[in-house]
């Protein structure tokens, strides 16, 4: 393979991964808050449309970024307001929200179908962008695939480093110890969760303005769902959920170019691949009890409520 | 919380009365979401809910779909009591209808009477083969049934996607992407000439006495709910949580085989790439709808079909997106999962010493009796 050739397919991989790097650097915060929400998905869903509705209404993608974040923060609100205050299920709860997001989206963007706009633009880096090669393989992305890279530090930096990261772990891990410390265990569940939405949101719209810039019913077509098996598979570290992500993208990219290289599978079977690859490297993962037990928040998934 | 209280034991009453909550909570946001979108709300009320009840064909539309939502809610709810949560019925209905689809298209045009019943035995072994497939990886290797059952369904959906548009694809079909039309002898009888319900509903309605059977008269039934309710307890009892595993998914996914069976036996008539909409996730929230309990999930499945009816009916006179079906069945679910909370906790009505309280009944002793 040459370099024409390498450069559009790691960009493709690297297009690809975004959206799943960060709906599952979202769901790692509330899962290492000890909170799951299996309503990604639905999240995601709203987020793309929120997004593709206000940029194409205001011209802005900006603004249509925003709306998204703001969507998802909104739909992860009645996740926490269910969850934490109302003390429901969070397994059932969470299939609710991807089945309500499901059906808001497809609500909301009967109007937008087959409208399209222009997408998130390239950044064009001076000087760094020019060297041949490293130029425009590394430096000729939009914003907010540099965001993901930055999200990852800060990250790394929040659970590794610093006083709050370390109380959202402790929480994870055993609720009733630190709200006994005195640690506000609701409140911080509610951030936390919060951010997951804001996240998952940002992830739709990044489906929805930048890599497909329009909007197809449902065309989240399971990354939601795939970025919940990505935290389960990076073992709820940060660093992994990005190289998980880029992992899958480069699967699922695998079916764009899988024709061209000469390979004569039909098209459905390619698109099976990154479903297929999920439970293989799920799998993988889980078939050690020990790994799971080792890594996963100990409260993961139950309700607490704290009883003065 | 300021103003709830936990009642002393769970409240039967509420455990009946939160669906019914739900269902008025999500009515009155269905009024504002008329009246936001411009059509007049009891005019709109009308044609939703009760202008496809109007005719026997109607009737017949509402049992038709309620069928296939019957069978996977029935299949799930087993599972859930259990606390196994398959949420790929979708995937084991459309492989369901694959494998039944496939013993029609070799058998198409031999006419005779076995051919039905090795079609709806295929179906269920396919979706139970499906379902298999978590269960395995479960049981096996730890893997969350959730996200595998979940993956599966787009596996399956694009396999049914691949069959129409190639190997099984009429020849004589004007390139569409859809299989021969099945022959009358493999097509599940109507029930009345006129109406499109065929026997697949009365067979549901077998299947959900059986299952009430299953649930609370067998002593392999008991042993689910005790996983579910107290899995320590039933760790200690010594009841296997594989079994569990596997029976609730084998079970749920043959019901869920047996639906997509149903379907393109029944209204659909051939193999499409789309042969349900939806009717494997909406039977999450029928399971949750119907509490769990086989009258329940006969109950919930008559309304969500009726949502489906509805909002095709809508869509056809008031121009309304059917797509606010999804939103009304997302909605209903929400607000039972909110009603929920009040058979746990009621309002505060004034200050209760906490010496007058009951001594707390353990609540596992209230949901076997």
């Amino acid at each position: 393979m040459n370099t024409a050739q390498f450069i559009p397919i790691f960009a493709s991989v690297v297009a690809a991964a975004t959206p799943l790097a960060y709906a599952a650097f979202g769901e790692l915060v509330t899962e290492r808050a000890g909170i799951l929400n299996l309503g990604v998905e639905g999240m995601m869903l709203v987020g793309a449309i929120a997004g593709f509705a206000v940029a194409s209404q205001t011209g802005s993608l900006s603004l249509g970024f925003a709306a998204a974040i703001l969507a998802g923060i909104l739909l992860s609100l009645i996740f926490a307001v269910l969850t934490l205050t109302l003390q429901t299920n969070q397994v059932a709860t969470g299939l609710a929200l991807t089945l309500f997001g499901v059906g808001l989206s497809a609500f909301v963007g009967r109007s937008y179908v087959g409208m399209s706009l222009n997408g998130l633009p390239k950044l064009d880096i001076p000087v760094l962008g020019d060297i041949p090669f490293v130029g425009p393989l590394l430096f000729h992305f939009d914003i907010v695939v540099y965001g993901s890279l930055a999200l990852l530090f800060a990250l790394q930096w929040f659970f590794g480093r610093s006083y709050w990261g370390l109380v959202v772990r402790a929480i994870g891990e055993s609720p009733a110890s630190a709200h006994a410390i005195g640690y506000p265990v609701i409140r911080i569940r509610y951030l936390s969760i919060l951010f997951g939405g804001a996240m998952s949101g940002l992830a739709g719209a990044y489906l929805s303005l930048a890599i497909t810039p329009m909007w197809v019913e449902g065309m989240t077509a399971g990354r939601g769902w795939i970025a919940l098996a990505l935290v389960v598979f990076a073992t709820w570290k940060p660093m992994r959920v990005l190289l998980g992500a880029y992992l899958f993208g480069g699967v699922t990219i695998l079916q764009f170019y899988g024709q061209g290289m000469g390979v004569h599978v039909p098209s459905e079977i390619l698109s099976m691949l990154p479903y297929v690859v999920t439970i293989f490297v799920l799998v993988l993962i889980s078939r050690n009890p020990k790994t799971i037990l080792l890594n996963q928040p100990m409260s993961l998934g139950q309700s607490f409520y704290p009883h003065s | 919380m300021p103003n709830l209280e936990r009642r002393a034991q769970p409240s039967m009453v509420m455990m009946f009365a939160s669906p019914v909550i739900a269902a008025v909570c999500m009515l009155i946001t269905g009024y504002l979401l008329f009246t936001l979108l411009g059509k007049e709300p009891l005019h709109a009320f009308w044609v939703f809910f009760i202008k496809p009840l109007t005719t026997a064909y109607g009737i017949g539309e509402w049992l038709l779909k309620a069928t296939p939502l019957i069978l996977c809610g029935l299949g799930l709810a087993i599972g859930f009591r259990a606390s196994v949560f398959n949420i790929g019925a979708e995937g084991q209905l459309t492989i369901g209808a694959i494998a039944a689809g496939g013993v029609g298209l070799y058998f198409n045009g031999v006419n005779a009477p076995w051919i039905l019943p090795l079609m709806m035995l295929a179906g269920i072994v396919g979706g139970m083969l499906w379902a298999a497939i978590p269960a395995l990886l479960r049981t096996r290797f730890n893997t969350s049934e959730i996200l595998v059952s979940l993956m599966l369904v787009y596996v399956a959906q694009l396999l049914l996607g691949f069959l129409v548009q190639g190997p099984w694809r009429d020849p004589d079909g004007f390139n569409f992407p859809q299989t021969k039309m099945f022959t009358e002898s493999e097509m599940l009888p109507l029930l009345m000439e006129g109406l499109r319900t065929n026997i697949s509903f009365i067979l549901a309605l077998l299947l959900v006495a059986a299952s009430w059977f299953y649930s609370h008269k067998m002593f392999a039934g008991f042993r689910m709910q005790v996983s579910g309710l107290a899995p320590a307890a039933a760790r200690y009892a010594g009841f296997s949580e594989k079994r569990n595993v596997w029976l609730a998914l084998l079970i749920s996914g043959g019901m869920a085989g047996l639906a997509g069976m149903g379907e393109i036996t029944g209204p659909i008539g051939q193999l499409q790439p789309v042969i349900s909409p939806g009717y494997g996730f909406a039977a999450i929230i029928v399971a949750y709808v119907g509490r769990l309990h086989p009258l329940g999930v006969l109950l919930a499945s008559l309304l969500m079909s009726l949502l489906y009816l509805g909002g095709e009916t809508a869509q056809m006179e008031l121009g309304l997106p059917s797509a606010v079906t999804g939103l009304f069945q997302g909605l209903l679910l929400f607000y039972l999962l909110a009603a929920d909370i009040f058979i746990n906790f009621r309002i505060k009505t004034r200050k209760r010493p906490l010496e007058q309280a009951e001594p707390v009944k353990p609540a596992l002793s209230e949901e076997l009796t």
